[in-house]
């Protein structure tokens, strides 16, 4: 057996197939999707079935400026949405998220507006009001036991009589436009070349980190991601992003305030993959006697979670009242909190745990508002967005219910 | 009628002086007015296989639990090499280096095998080094000559005798004393449960004190060198593997030689008696 090369620690089970290179790659991908472990690929088919569709009907529904305009609208219930699929991570809900970010909204209209604060100010204490929030839920949660779904179910009602109460016989408080807040959310626009710039950027980060980690593998002996591979994603991933952003740049391009959405998608992919604290989160989704046996601070880990997911609605009520350039009472109402928690779910977040990834956020929210602004090219009213909203996210659910089942008949979890 | 209850404790046993790793001496738990534990002994030494047996409910999984850390006993000392310690928490004890491998294995069917290995003690909290963590599993797989084919796969893909290698290899990562084994083979296929014995014989090569509860007398007597039975919380008898037949030890666990177990021995035995004799009259 002269010929035989050594094979990789990894790699030396005669029951794996022997997958290796690009097209060994590709064919263990075919079979993950078989397997029920379908990742981004039904968010990504959905969009692509809602955008022809809706493209169709319209057909200023894929210009340039709607676009735009389609991802600006995105970032704040984006935001609140990432906090979502925190919790949904952990097995938990948070379905306050509206009113908190309705509150935090008013408490930046009231001390920045009103009191004449200094801005940062006044949005920092909205958003240690949200964290304080999160704290006060994971500790009745850790030391009452009562189910995150009630909790948080009487923390809408009191948050929301809280945010109408402050803002009694105020109405709507008027954000300036020359605010720094309103021009973030408004009018600030990442120039062209920066967003090339940016986007050859995360391809070359892509490569890199593709290229250290396929080389510390070889070297510890375990069998790493061939080179072509890694070039080829990081191409896709330029090319990709490059054409994307050549066609918003035909409009006003990329606003910042949705690069600040990407950029906490981002953080906390980078949290929930290659930290303790994401593994734990995923533990305790799992299964969490196994997680609290194996030493993880189980009540921690649940109080960090709310207080990521409020902390984040927070943000995203600020982000609304800055793109809305006002704070009133029906800040945070209506569909926020039922799209937030929509987007984490359409995305791919799991219901039941332990399952899910950052950018569930991004993908879902996508799809909510694409139906959003479709639905509104058309002359439609709000009627007819929330029966679609509905019909997708209960087919969102299915899908994950029913991949739930073939991961159990594969052996994935 | 007799019943003549086994006291007397193995001697044998007593005769190669061995250095204990972990002792228990006059251990008692009650929960209530229930007397769980009554002035228990337990000693493990390194490199020994010590089984724990007895009837339901006779004290075995309470004991497991105020070794782990579970439980605090009520009376009674541990001693941890030679110092005496107290085991307030699950992570006290494996601060210690006492480590339990539970029935229902606790593992997290939606991580993979090294984050499961891995799980609360992940190398490099802020940027976790996968690659260290894989090599390292994959050394502690083969250690325990373990068949598992892909260390990246989700626990729920496995089998149960592969669930519970990588149980038992996970109470391995923190290099522990003692492993204390609840059940290993009570959910497990004829194949899968030789792996794990052979499994157990290898943590005894490595020196490590075991302490294993087992309802299957086939699985004592194949890997225990010692057995303690336990019978309403007490201690019931002690022997040296080897040197005691499994009616000895059943007798030992039910308090009686006259038991449900000899009496349907004792009924076979009239059977095939009986229609020896009908076939002789025939």
């Amino acid at each position: 057996m002269t010929t035989t090369p050594t094979l990789p620690v990894d790699r030396q089970d005669e029951r794996l197939a022997n997958r290796t290179g690009v097209r060994g790659a590709i064919t263990g991908a075919i079979d993950q999707i078989r397997g029920g472990d379908l990742g981004v690929l039904p968010v990504v088919a959905g969009l692509a079935v809602i955008w022809t569709i809706l493209q169709i009907l319209n057909r200023g529904f894929l210009s340039s400026a709607n676009l735009v305009n389609l991802l600006m609208e995105c970032a704040a219930t984006g935001v609140i949405a990432l906090g979502i699929v925190c919790v949904l991570l952990v097995a938990q809900i948070d379905l306050s998220v509206g009113s908190v970010s309705g509150l935090s909204s008013a408490i930046l209209g009231i001390l920045f507006v009103t009191q004449g604060w200094n801005v940062w100010v006044a949005v920092i204490l909205a958003v240690l009001a949200g964290m304080l929030i999160g704290f006060i839920y994971g500790q009745i949660f850790n030391r009452f036991g009562v189910p995150s779904f009630v909790i948080t179910l009487a923390g809408l009602l009191s948050f929301l009589g809280l945010q109408l109460f402050v803002l009694k016989g105020r109405g709507t408080i008027n954000i300036p436009f020359e605010s720094p807040l309103v021009y973030f959310a408004q009018l600030a626009f990442v120039p062209a070349w920066l967003s090339y710039v940016f986007i050859v950027v995360a391809a070359v980060s892509l490569f890199l980190v593709g290229y250290t980690t396929a080389r510390a593998r070889t070297a510890a002996g375990l069998s790493a991601q061939p080179i072509q591979l890694i070039i080829v994603k990081s191409a896709t991933l330029l090319v990709v992003l490059g054409l994307i952003a050549f066609y918003l740049n035909q409009a006003r391009g990329i606003g910042w305030m949705f690069v600040l959405f990407v950029a906490l998608v981002l953080v906390m992919h980078y949290m929930l993959t290659r930290t303790r604290w994401g593994r734990s989160v995923y533990a305790v989704g799992g299964n969490v006697e196994a997680a609290r046996r194996s030493g993880i601070n189980v009540r921690w880990v649940y109080t960090s979670v709310f207080m990521t997911c409020s902390t984040l609605a927070a943000i995203g009520g600020i982000l609304a009242a800055s793109r809305l350039a006002a704070a009133s009472q029906s800040s945070g109402g209506g569909d926020v909190n039922l799209n937030a928690i929509a987007a984490a779910v359409i995305g791919g977040t799991s219901l039941f745990g332990g399952r899910g990834t950052a950018f569930a956020a991004l993908l879902g929210i996508i799809v909510i508002q694409s139906i959003s602004s479709g639905l509104t090219l058309l002359n439609l009213d709000s009627s007819f967005r929330f029966i679609v909203t509905g019909i997708v996210l209960l087919l969102a659910v299915t899908l994950d219910s029913v991949s739930r089942r073939s991961r159990t008949s594969h052996g994935r979890a | 009628m007799s019943i003549p209850t086994i006291d007397q404790p193995a001697s044998a046993g007593r005769a190669e002086p061995r250095t204990s790793i972990l002792s228990l001496r006059g251990a008692s738990k009650s929960f209530g007015a229930v007397a769980a534990l009554t002035d228990i002994d337990l000693e493990v030494a390194a490199g020994e296989v010590v089984a724990i047996v007895g009837d339901n409910g006779a004290g075995k999984s309470t004991l497991v639990k105020v070794l782990s850390g579970v439980h605090l006993p009520d009376a009674g000392t541990i001693t941890f090499e030679s110092n005496q310690v107290t085991i307030p928490t699950p992570t006290a004890a494996l601060d210690l280096g006492i480590a339990t491998v539970f029935q229902d294995l606790a593992l997290c069917d939606n991580l993979n095998v090294i984050n499961n290995l891995f799980l609360g003690r992940e190398l490099r909290p802020g940027r976790l080094d996968e690659v260290a963590m894989e090599v390292r599993s994959w050394e502690l797989l083969r250690q325990l000559s373990a068949k598992i084919p892909s260390v990246r796969i989700p626990i729920a893909a496995l089998s149960g005798g592969q669930r519970q290698t990588v149980a038992i290899a996970r109470s391995l990562v923190g290099n522990p004393k003692v492993i204390i084994l609840d059940e290993p083979t009570a959910a497990l296929g004829v194949a899968q449960t030789a792996e794990v014995l052979n499994l157990v014989e290898r943590l005894r090569e490595r020196g490590l004190g075991v302490i294993m509860i087992s309802h299957n007398m086939a699985d004592v007597q194949a890997v225990a060198d010692r057995v303690v039975v336990l019978r309403l919380g007490r201690n019931n008898g002690e022997f040296t593997v080897g040197a005691v037949s499994p009616e000895e030890i059943i007798a030992a666990i039910t308090g009686a030689t006259d038991n449900a177990v000899t009496r349907r021995t004792a009924q076979i035995d009239l059977r095939t008696a009986s229609s020896l004799d009908k076939e002789v009259t025939s």
